[in-house]
């Protein structure tokens, strides 16, 4: 018994690191600036926890196959345990997992802390049942003003978002049902939510921030690879919460150009 | 003091009060024990569906016919749920916790034995009425176990936000009253009713696991239990405590500043300490166990506690590591990120000390070791997730993920029910009087061990991949359409492991009646349970007080009689 159960938790534990060291299934590439820092962390977490866990697994099984019962065995060791043990795997454990933590603190800080770059392309993401709108200030760089009352989520564009087009900063607001970013420019995003908590995942991106009903998230990213990236809401949002995708084309600045130009020619 | 009548001195005769409402600790806990079996498949039957939906999304299945997107919604509701509260809490406390605690502390009985009973039917009351959820109109919620307002606040969000929300909502808050019920009972019992020589340091690492749950229990669902009394009035009185200004489906609401984020927070101060008094009683099932088919003691006995106490203490700081990508302020990320990584460093000491109990032990493979050495794999493969999504930058790609879900459901979903399985099958003997069949119980679990694997592991790299949680078809988004060949294994998995239960289910039922007497100490094991007659008397001790002399896992003492020594014997001074 103790030779087949070492034998099933190595299995398990081999089969399951196998398909993670072989990346099977991995991270999809990244497509933004911060990728580089995520993924360097993930891959460190990754090689420390696997680590760990292999010792730990093989270590269950042989354990259990080398002191089973049987009539050569030794009697078994009358221990307590080891103070000094103790307390030397507290602080290797202690020490692994505050400094991996600690390492991770300043891209978190960089996102989110930092004002967004002078030149940084302002574009408003807002969540309802089951859509993603964006909207692009135009050429005056303000948005317009919005309202509640004037929400129509059945009309889809302005009118989705509530825009209020008696407002001068309106005037040259594109809402549009599709992302363009320009390509390695800094992204100052606002988040909203009309309905319920949405959640605007881009998985390329490594973007992720949730969308809430009352309030007006601000984010920045970069990305830094022309494509066209997958959008899909990770925020449980009511019946279509699998159908709330959408897509995000970066493109080159003189392509970013072109896209929003025509968008403004279409609202005049 | 004056002398009174000894109220556990005899056993009530007639049916009714002796099986049905009954005080007597040991038949409630078999009650919330059967409870559990019935919710665990119940819960079970759920996710099959759910599984099934996810490969075949138009099947049409006799009874339920084709399962709908917001049906899959609904069965991801009401599994999480039903699994959360009506079985992993109820089960490893309500059940083990009551019918052994007091026996392994030297009790008559509860403190609150009326209490005690009121208990568990409030716990009864409260899964008939989620499971009422389902008949009503509408049918039950689709906002998932979070229950996130405002989707869980508005009723016109979604079908099964009507009756059903509310009927949800009710069943949690009876929930919370019978659990704070069962604390207070639990909390005094050990506290008061230890018997002489009990001291706190000789109680075995289960008590300390129900104690430190029970504590756990009274501060978080007070919590949980005000949290939705302000959902109902939310959603029936007009408040507005956690729904802003919203336009649903173009209606506007009639909500103004409320905090969708109060409700997580709120939720989540309950809703971490419960992953912990979901694990503690497994944590404390597995030493047990293992110190008795090593033939050792448990390794750093005092470090054990220790650890069980700063779990606990850590696990009511830590609440927003839920919340990283919430909108929660960023700053508060780090101090919840490395308060979670401190709570690492506890679970990493007890598997270094379950590891250590086994060294050099002289192991016996019977079913309850086997449960309890998978317990430790599985408490391995699921905590090393945590480390990854307590950054929080790595949870900018993993959170909301399979990630996610393959990490809860190994450590506090699959983990803990390994605590079960090896309570159950330990002492079993002690409660029904009769011996379960080994070769079945060790079949169900190499089948169950592999099966969970294949489940759960999967999850880590669909989740890595960025396949999202609680969709109910992958076809929609291309990227997530390539990731179904794992969506495949993992759904023939569950339904192998989901029919390897009846195994289970069969070997109980059937060892109940037909399997061998069991004597009073099959498994040669120290704790006082072991010294009573099986199954043990109304009383438990049968007129006689327990008086101990010894810590709780004394194996392999030099120079004593027998390779152990019970709680009980006078004959050998304790290092404890």
């Amino acid at each position: 018994m103790g030779l087949a159960l070492m034998v099933v938790i190595w299995l398990i534990t081999l089969v399951s690191t196998y398909f993670f060291v072989a990346k099977t299934w991995w991270l999809p590439v990244g497509a933004a600036e911060a990728a580089g820092f995520i993924d360097g962390q993930f891959a460190l977490t990754f090689v420390l926890m696997g680590i760990v866990f292999l010792a730990a697994q093989l270590g269950l099984g042989y354990i259990v196959w080398k002191y089973r019962e049987r009539a050569s065995a030794p009697p078994a060791d009358y221990s307590h345990g080891n103070t000094t043990l103790e307390l030397v795997w507290t602080a290797l454990t202690a020490f692994l997992f505050i400094g991996l933590n600690l390492m991770g603190s300043s891209v978190w800080a960089s996102q989110r802390f930092d004002p967004p770059a002078a030149d940084s392309v302002k574009v408003e993401v807002t969540g309802m049942q089951f859509a993603w709108y964006f909207r692009y200030p135009g050429p005056d760089g303000k948005y317009g003003a919005t309202s509640v009352k004037l929400m129509d989520p059945s009309a889809g564009g302005e009118a989705a978002v509530g825009l209020n087009t008696s407002d001068p900063a309106a005037k040259d607001d594109v809402v549009t049902g599709t992302m363009y970013l320009p390509v390695n420019r800094e992204v100052d995003l606002s988040l909203r939510a009309v309905d319920v908590i949405h959640s605007f995942f881009v998985p390329s991106l490594r973007f992720k921030q949730d969308a809430v009903p009352g309030l007006n998230i601000h984010m920045h990213l970069k990305p830094t690879v022309i494509g066209e990236y997958e959008i899909a809401c990770a925020e449980l949002c009511g019946l279509g919460h699998y159908k709330m995708h959408g897509v995000v084309h970066v493109v080159s600045q003189e392509d970013f150009d072109k896209w929003l130009a025509a968008r403004e020619a279409e609202k005049q | 003091m004056v002398a009174m009548e000894n109220p556990h001195a005899h056993a009530p005769q007639g049916f009714i009060r002796k099986y049905i409402f009954s005080v007597d600790h040991k038949v409630i806990g078999i009650q919330y024990f059967f409870l559990a079996l019935t919710a665990v498949f119940v819960g079970m039957f759920l996710s099959l569906l759910m599984r099934i939906h996810l490969l075949w999304p138009s099947v049409n299945l006799p009874i339920f016919g084709v399962i709908q997107p917001e049906t899959y919604l609904t069965l991801l509701t009401m599994h999480g749920t039903i699994m959360v509260f009506f079985v992993l809490t109820t089960a490893p406390q309500g059940g083990f916790g009551n019918y052994f605690l007091p026996i392994q502390i030297g009790a008559p009985d509860m403190a609150f034995p009326v209490l005690n009973m009121l208990s568990f039917w409030t716990t009864f009351v409260a899964f008939v009425v989620i499971i009422a959820a389902f008949f009503v109109q509408g049918g039950a919620p689709l906002h998932g176990w979070t229950g996130y307002p405002p989707l869980s606040a508005v009723q016109s969000a979604g079908p099964g936000e009507g009756l059903g929300a509310d009927l949800w909502i009710t069943s949690i808050a009876i929930f919370c009253v019978a659990s704070l019920m069962g604390a207070l009972n639990f909390i005094t019992t050990t506290l008061d009713l230890r018997a002489k020589g009990m001291t706190m340091m000789r109680m075995p690492l289960t008590v300390w696991s129900w104690f430190i749950t029970a504590i756990l229990g009274l501060l978080a669902f007070g919590v949980l239990l005000s949290a939705g009394i302000l959902l109902l009035m939310d959603r029936n009185l007009g408040t507005s405590f956690y729904v802003p200004l919203v336009v649903v489906s173009g209606q506007v609401m009639g909500h103004k500043g409320g905090s969708p984020l109060l409700w997580q927070h709120l939720f989540w101060f309950f809703g971490h300490p419960e992953v912990y008094i979901a694990i503690l009683p497994g944590m404390g099932v597995a030493s047990q166990v293992l110190s008795t088919f090593s033939r050792k003691p448990i390794f750093g006995y005092r470090a054990m506690v220790y650890a069980m106490l700063s779990i606990g203490f850590f696990g009511f700081m830590v609440w927003g590591h839920h919340m990283f990508m919430s909108g929660m302020s960023p700053y508060s990320a780090f101090a919840f990120s490395l308060l979670t990584m401190c709570i690492g460093v506890p679970s990493a000491i007890k598997t270094f000390n379950w590891l250590g109990t086994m060294w050099k032990g002289r192991i016996r493979f019977q079913t309850p070791m086997l449960y309890a050495i998978g317990f430790v794999s599985l408490f391995v493969s699921g905590g090393l997730s945590g480390p990854f999504l307590a950054q929080p930058v790595l949870d900018i790609q993993l959170h909301d993920t399979y990630f996610v879900v393959g990490h809860f459901h190994l450590i506090m979903g699959v983990a803990a029910i390994f605590g079960m399985f090896a309570a159950t099958y330990y002492w079993f003997p002690k409660m029904f009087g009769r011996m379960m069949n080994e070769t079945w119980g060790r079949i169900h679990f190499f089948l169950t061990l592999a099966g969970t694997y294949a489940i759960f592991m999967p999850m880590h790299y669909l989740g890595m991949a960025g396949g999202t949680r609680r969709y109910s078809d992958y076809r929609e988004v291309k990227y997530l359409a390539t990731l179904i060949p794992l969506h495949q294994f993992m759904t023939y998995a569950a339904i192998i492991t989901i029919a390897a239960q009846f195994i289970f289910v069969i070997n109980l039922f059937w060892s109940m009646f037909k399997g061998p007497k069991a004597s009073d100490n099959p498994w040669e094991a120290t704790t006082l349970e072991w010294t009573t007659t099986t199954p043990p008397p109304h009383d438990n001790f049968g007129g006689v007080t327990p008086v101990v002399h010894n810590g709780p896992y004394e194996y392999g003492v030099p120079g004593a009689a027998k390779d152990y020594v019970m709680q009980t014997d006078p004959a050998t001074v304790s290092t404890h």
